[in-house]
């Protein structure tokens, strides 16, 4: 019990004293999943909103697809980007394996399916009535799509911001392709990890601590985005 | 020189049930009600008079100066439909209103004017940053027909405009009506349920029934 608030005392600490190591792993850990995420919010957003907009042939089935990656299992993801990555893999010649860029790779593969089929949700929960209204108003087809997207908008933010929740609390595939290299790719959730299979539990506390933080300041946002877009819901329903 | 519209011989089937057979009219400026009990057909004569679907047979001819138009993007900007369910977008009241003159590219400093003045003629003003979907459903409405007639369309069709509003909101949207019309506004074309509501507003009364138009003529 002792050990445990000494633990907690050492984490606050850490904190509060800024402690290089700390914050230079939070830092990466932020650049890695901000970098993941930006880019697959640009390749999610356009592809849910073209799977919400437009009707074609397998429509159906690239949404079940999108759905079932959603659930992907981190540590499957993290073995499959080991295998492309990987010397004898067909991405080996780029030596990206044990490097921030490999989880960025593996984190994007995690985020993407989240902020598309999000996105898609969103996008279809507009109702046809704003469609009309912006065609009533004179809107070209081009200016309906985007007046569906801005109606979207905090189903949008709201896909993107439970996509980084989901990265940043990810182990398994960033462990796998990263390697845990102090200083180069440990990052807080593999940080934790270790320190706390060595014992050293004020900084796996302190960084537990911070993630902690960092969830609860995105399921807050993620919450007041909801609840904006449930307004326009709760209106027609 | 404003513009006109005549449905030529309209007929629309849903399903293989014709929904409008033979329906004809020349709408010039005024206002024109049509009425007529529910499932009549009202609703897809408006909305194909509108461009906004196809007829199956015959044909919407808008003209200005005795010139057909072709119905292209900009036909459609001249024209506009108000729906029973207004469907406000999820932003500010002023956000609302401005919308379709932004879409239009209009300079920003004649959108402000524009809207404070179209806010005023539905007495909404000072409401400009209330979110529009909190408004009460008279308020929503009055606030679709401002944001109609922020276009300033040449024909605006308005699909039972008072159905879902309380007798103050009522009596307000008869008013902005009755406005447009002292003002030569844009040729009107709505519908409603109300025969003393139509009395009040109409220059011409139509009735649609089993998808046809008939007895009309000046109130």
């Amino acid at each position: 019990m002792e050990s445990i608030s000494q633990g907690f005392i050492q984490a606050f600490r850490l904190i509060l004293h800024l402690d290089a190591e700390l914050f230079g792993i939070i830092a990466l850990s932020l650049k890695v999943s901000g970098l993941a995420l930006i880019i697959a919010a640009l390749l999610g957003i356009p592809f849910g909103a073209l799977i919400g907009l437009r009707r074609f042939p397998g429509r159906s089935l690239v949404i079940s697809g999108m759905n079932t990656f959603m659930g992907l299992p981190p540590v499957v993801v993290g073995l499959f980007v080991y295998l492309l990555l990987s010397r004898k893999g067909p991405l080996g010649f780029l030596g990206l394996l044990y490097t921030p860029s490999a989880m960025v790779i593996a984190q994007l593969i995690l985020a993407f399916p989240i902020v598309a089929a999000l996105c898609h949700s969103a996008i279809v929960d507009v109702q046809p009535l704003i469609r009309q209204a912006a065609r009533t108003l004179g809107a070209t087809p081009l200016q309906v799509t985007a007046t569906v997207i801005a109606e979207a908008r905090y189903g949008i933010l709201s896909a993107v911001i439970a996509a980084f929740g989901r990265v940043m609390a990810e182990v398994g595939a960033i462990l796998i392709v990263g390697g845990n290299i102090a200083g180069y790719t440990r990052v807080m959730t593999t940080t934790i990890a270790l320190e706390t299979d060595k014992g050293n539990f004020e900084l796996a506390l302190a960084l537990g601590i911070i993630l902690l933080l960092i969830s609860f300041g995105v399921n807050t946002a993620l919450h007041v985005f909801q609840r904006k877009g449930m307004r326009g819901v709760k209106r027609w329903a | 020189m404003g513009l006109n519209l005549v449905a030529a011989d309209i007929g629309k089937h849903y399903n293989g049930k014709p929904v409008l057979q033979g329906c004809s009219y020349t709408f010039d400026a005024g206002v024109h009600v049509l009425m007529g009990p529910n499932g009549s057909g009202k609703s897809t004569f408006l909305r194909i008079c509108a461009l906004l679907e196809p007829p199956d047979a015959g044909e919407i001819i808008y003209r200005t100066g005795g010139n057909a138009l072709p119905h292209d993007a900009e036909l459609m900007r001249r024209i506009t439909l108000l729906l029973p369910k207004t469907g406000l977008f999820n932003t500010t009241v002023s956000g609302n209103v401005a919308y379709g003159l932004r879409i239009r590219g209009v300079e920003k400093s004649e959108i402000l004017s524009r809207v404070e003045r179209m806010l005023d003629f539905v007495h909404l003003s000072g409401r400009q940053d209330q979110n529009a979907l909190t408004l009460s459903s008279g308020e929503t409405q009055r606030l679709g027909i401002a944001r109609a007639l922020a276009i300033g369309p040449e024909v605006l069709f308005l699909d039972e405009p008072t159905a879902s509003v309380d007798e103050e909101n009522r009596e307000i949207v008869e008013n902005i009506i009755l406005k447009m019309k002292r003002e030569n506004g844009p040729v009107i074309v709505m519908t409603t349920h109300d025969r003393a509501q139509a009395e009040r507003l109409a220059d011409r009364i139509l009735i649609m029934k089993d998808g046809k138009l008939g007895e009309t003529g000046n109130k």
